[in-house]
C-alpha cells in the first residue's frame, strides 16, 4: 500500500502509479455512482487481495466484489464500473509509457496467412466453448484480418456488426445451404448470450485499437441516468420496473420494523408476566409486554389506465403487482370512465404480461370515449366501497386528475377522503403541470393527506416513506 | 485462541467443499476461502433453495468443525440467541448456602456456572473452533442485528454481570438472508458478501449427478433443462436445487427413461408446490414436452 493511500485518493489518470491508487480511484468512482463504500470496506478489500493470486482476473474481481459490493444492486454497478475502470486504467498506463502492441506486425502476418474459413471455424468453436481468453485472441485476429479494410467506420458499434457479419455469425442454429454434406451442418448452435460475449470482446479490442491509434482516452462519463431511472414507456424493459419495485418492497418491509422498534406497545402480556414472576418468587417485578405487530394497513389502490397516462400505467400496474405481494389486505381498482375491481386478477395471476392483458380485456372500464371521468368514478367508488372504508384504511389514487372537462365532483371525493383514514394521490405529471388545462388537481389535493408527483424511483421512495409512517422528505 | 488450520488456496477450499458433496462455483469458493483466511463473517443472499444453508453445512463438514446453528425468526431475543441466567439454579444456590454471606452468594450466582449458553455464546465459548450458521437473518428485527454487531466484528459478547467474554476460538460465521428486507449497512459492512443464484446448467448437472449418481447423463441433462424452463416462468415459488435432486431421485424410482408429457405431469408436484403455479407450469412447460409416444 502506498503512503498516500487516503480514502479520497486521486484519480488514476493523474495519480501515482501502483495498485493502491488505482483501487482507491475505483472506490471513489463507485461512491460517485452512489455505492456506499466505507473506509473499513477498502481496508477489507486490501486484506482480501493479499490472500488471492492476482493473475486470475476472476479471483481479483470476486475478492473485490465480496468486500465492496454488499447488495445485488451494488454488485450490478460494480460490474459496470469494474470493466470500465480497470480497462481505462490499464490503457492510461500504456499511453503514459508509450507502450504499444509490439506484436502488431506479427499479428497482421498471422492473419494474412490464416485461412478465413479456418478462422471462422476457430471462432465458432471458441464461442461455443465459452473460453474467454481464446475469444479475446481470436477477436484480435479477426480485427486484424477484416477490421483494417478502409480503417473501419470509426464507430465501434458499426465495426462490431460488420465484422460479425463477415464472420457469418448468427445466433441460433447454423443452417448453411449447399454445405450440408460435408459435416458443416452438425455445428453446434450458438447461443445469443455466447454471441454477445464475443461481441463484447470485439468491442473491447476495437476500443483498445482506437485508443492506441489516437493515443487519447475517450472522456469518462457517469453512468447514464437510463440505467437507474424509472422506465416509463411500455417498450422499456419490464424487468427494470420490477427491479425498482422489488427494491421498494424490501424497503417497505424494513420500514414496518423500524416503526415497531421506536414505539413499543404497552399492552401487558399477563401470561408471560406470570412466568417471569417465577424468577422473583411469584412477585411480578418485571412486566412483560405484548409486542406490537408491524402495521399492515388496509390499502385501496385506484389506478387510472386511460390513454392520457399510458406511459405511466405500465409502471403503476407493476407497482400494484408488487404491493399485492407486500400487503395482505389490499384491494385494487382500475378506472377510466368507470371503476372496476381487479384484486382477483392480481391474486390469481403471477405473470405480469398476463395481468396487463386481463386488466385491459376484463376490466371493462372504458365505456365509449376512453376518456377519464373522475366524477363518475368517485360516485361509483363511494356507492360500492364506502361501507368497507374505515379509519384504518388507506386509499391511494394513481392518476393525472385530468377530467377532460367533465364534472370533477370534488365533494364526493371529499366524502371518500373523510371515511378513509388516509388518502394519497400519486400524479405521474410534474407539479409544474398540475392545474393547467383540464387538470383539476387543486380541487382534489386539499382533501388528500398528501399529493405527490411520481415518475422516478426517488419520488416513489419518498411516498413509500410516508405510507410506512416516516416523515416526508422536504421538497 | 485456538485457530483451526486455514486453507492455503482457493482451489483447496473448492476441493474440500466438493469432498463434502458441495459443488461451489468460483465466487462461493473464493468467499469461503477469504472468510477462513481473514476471519470475517460471510453474508449469503439469494433466492430460496440455492444452497445457502447447505454452504454452511458443507463448510462445517469440509473443515471438520462442529456446526452451531441459530435459526432466526420474528421476535428472537438475546435470551434465546446469546445467554440466559439459570435462575432456578441461582435460587437453589441461594437457598442451599444459607449461612454464607451476601458477598459470597452475589459473586457466586453470577458466575459462568449459572449461565445457560445459547447458540451464539456456545459458538464463541467452544474450545474447538466451530462453524456458526445464523440462518435467515432477515426474519429478525433490526434490534437483533444491532446486537450481533459486537459478536461479528470483535468475536466477543458483553454480559453486564461478567464483563466481556472474548471468543476462545474463532468461529467461521455464515449469515443467510432471503432478501425479504434490506439488512442494515452496519451489518453488511462487517461481512463478506456473497450472492448465490441458481447454478449454470453444467453445474446443476454436476450437482444432480453427484446426488443421484445412477441417473443416466442424458436424462439428467433433460431434467435440468426442464427445471430451468420452469424457473424462467414467473412462479410464486420457483423450484430449488434440493427439489431438482428430489425430482431426479423420483424419476429414478419411477424408472423413467425420458421426460415426456406424461411423466412430467405425474411427477411435477415434486418441483412445483403451489396450485396456481401448477396450472401455469402445466400449461407452459407441459405443452412443450413431447407426447409419450413421440421421440
Amino acid at each position: 500500500m502506498s503512503a498516500t493511500a487516503s480514502p479520497y485518493g486521486p484519480k488514476a489518470e493523474a495519480g501515482p502509479p501502483g495498485l493502491a491508487a488505482k483501487l482507491l480511484g475505483f472506490c471513489e468512482e463507485l461512491r460517485g455512482e452512489g455505492v456506499a463504500v466505507g473506509t473499513s470496506e477498502i481496508l477489507d478489500a486490501f486484506a482480501a487481495l493479499e490472500q488471492v493470486p492476482w493473475e486470475s482476473q476472476d479471483d481479483f474481481r470476486e475478492a473485490l466484489a465480496a468486500t465492496i459490493a454488499k447488495s445485488q444492486e451494488d454488485r450490478r454497478l460494480f460490474e459496470l464500473l469494474f470493466e470500465r475502470w480497470f480497462f481505462r486504467a490499464a490503457e492510461a498506463e500504456a499511453i503514459e509509457r508509450g507502450a504499444g502492441e509490439g506484436a502488431e506486425g506479427e499479428r497482421h502476418e498471422a492473419a494474412g496467412r490464416l485461412d478465413i474459413e479456418e478462422l471462422r471455424e476457430q471462432i465458432r468453436r471458441a464461442i461455443v466453448e465459452g473460453n474467454d481468453g481464446e475469444m479475446r485472441d481470436l477477436a484480435r485476429l479477426a480485427i486484424a484480418a477484416f477490421g483494417r479494410e478502409g480503417e473501419g467506420s470509426g464507430v465501434v458499434g458499426v465495426d462490431v456488426q460488420r465484422i460479425r457479419r463477415t464472420l457469418e455469425l448468427t445466433a441460433g442454429t447454423q443452417p448453411r445451404q449447399g454445405e450440408a454434406t460435408d459435416g458443416a451442418a452438425e455445428r453446434p448452435p450458438i447461443d445469443r448470450e455466447q454471441l454477445n460475449r464475443f461481441e463484447r470482446h470485439l468491442r473491447r479490442e476495437l476500443e483498445r485499437d482506437l485508443i492506441e491509434r489516437t493515443e487519447t482516452l475517450p472522456p469518462s462519463r457517469p453512468l447514464a441516468e437510463l440505467d437507474r431511472a424509472l422506465p416509463t414507456s411500455p417498450t422499456q424493459d419490464l424487468a427494470a420496473v420490477h427491479r425498482a419495485v422489488s427494491q421498494m418492497k424490501r424497503r417497505l418491509a424494513t420500514l414496518g420494523h423500524e416503526q415497531r422498534g421506536r414505539k413499543r406497545a404497552q399492552t401487558v402480556d399477563v401470561r408471560r408476566t406470570m412466568r417471569a414472576s417465577l424468577e422473583t418468587g411469584g412477585v411480578p417485578m418485571h412486566l412483560r409486554y405484548r409486542p406490537k405487530r408491524p402495521r399492515r394497513p388496509e390499502i385501496y389502490v385506484l389506478c387510472d389506465v386511460s390513454t392520457s397516462v399510458t406511459s405511466a400505467s405500465v409502471f403503476f400496474l407493476s407497482v400494484l403487482h408488487a404491493l399485492h405481494d407486500s400487503f395482505r389486505k389490499l384491494r385494487s381498482f382500475v378506472f377510466i370512465e368507470r371503476i372496476s375491481e381487479v384484486t382477483e386478477i392480481f391474486e390469481h395471476e403471477r405473470d405480469f404480461t398476463a395481468i396487463a392483458k386481463r386488466v385491459s380485456s376484463e376490466g371493462g372500464v372504458a365505456d365509449v370515449s376512453g376518456y377519464t371521468d373522475y366524477g363518475r368514478v368517485w360516485l361509483e367508488f363511494l356507492a360500492e366501497i364506502s361501507e368497507d372504508l374505515d379509519p384504518r384504511s388507506t386509499v391511494i389514487v394513481l392518476g393525472d386528475a385530468r377530467t377532460n372537462g367533465r364534472e370533477p365532483h370534488a365533494e364526493v371525493f371529499a366524502q371518500v377522503a373523510e371515511r378513509a383514514g388516509r388518502l394519497f394521490w400519486l400524479n405521474p405529471e410534474p407539479k409544474l403541470y398540475w392545474n393547467y388545462g383540464d387538470s383539476v388537481m387543486a380541487a382534489y389535493e386539499r382533501h388528500c393527506d398528501g399529493a405527490f408527483e411520481c415518475w422516478t424511483t426517488r419520488h416513489l421512495e419518498n411516498f413509500v416513506n410516508v405510507v410506512a409512517g416516516g416523515v416526508p422528505a422536504a421538497e | 485462541m485456538a485457530q483451526a488450520q486455514a486453507p492455503e488456496s482457493v482451489a483447496e477450499t473448492r476441493q474440500a467443499l466438493a469432498a463434502a458433496s458441495y459443488l461451489a462455483d468460483e465466487p462461493a469458493a473464493l468467499v469461503s476461502f477469504l472468510a477462513q483466511r481473514l476471519g470475517k463473517p460471510i453474508l449469503v443472499e439469494g433466492p430460496a433453495g440455492v444452497g445457502k444453508t447447505e454452504l454452511a453445512k458443507a463448510l462445517s463438514r469440509a473443515s471438520g468443525r462442529e456446526l452451531v446453528r441459530l435459526q432466526c425468526y420474528e421476535g428472537l431475543d438475546e435470551a434465546k440467541a446469546l445467554y440466559e441466567w439459570n435462575y432456578r439454579k441461582q435460587l437453589l444456590r441461594i437457598q442451599a448456602g444459607g449461612e454464607s454471606g451476601w458477598e459470597d452468594v452475589h459473586g457466586d450466582i453470577f458466575s459462568e456456572e449459572f449461565l445457560l449458553e445459547r447458540p451464539l455464546m456456545q459458538a464463541i465459548a467452544s474450545a474447538e473452533p466451530v462453524v456458526l450458521l445464523i440462518d435467515e437473518i432477515d426474519k429478525t428485527d433490526q434490534e437483533f442485528e444491532a446486537m450481533l454487531l459486537e459478536l461479528l466484528s470483535d468475536f466477543q459478547i458483553t454480559i453486564p454481570e461478567l464483563g466481556q467474554v472474548a471468543a476462545s476460538s474463532m468461529p467461521v460465521v455464515v449469515l443467510t438472508s432471503n432478501n425479504s428486507r434490506e439488512l442494515t449497512e452496519a451489518l453488511k459492512r462487517r461481512c463478506l458478501y456473497l450472492w448465490l443464484d441458481y447454478p449454470e446448467l453444467e453445474r446443476e448437472m454436476e450437482i444432480v449427478r453427484l446426488h443421484a449418481p445412477d441417473l443416466p447423463e442424458a436424462l439428467a441433462r433433460r431434467l435440468v433443462e426442464v427445471v430451468r424452463m420452469v424457473r424462467e416462468l414467473d412462479l410464486k415459488k420457483p423450484p430449488s436445487i434440493a427439489e431438482t435432486i428430489d425430482w431426479a431421485r423420483t424419476l429414478l424410482l419411477m424408472g423413467a427413461e425420458d421426460i415426456d408429457r406424461e411423466t412430467f405431469e405425474q411427477s411435477m408436484s415434486i418441483i412445483v408446490k403451489h396450485r396456481t403455479d401448477i396450472d401455469l407450469v402445466a400449461e407452459r412447460v407441459g405443452m412443450r414436452l413431447s407426447a409419450p409416444t413421440g421421440g
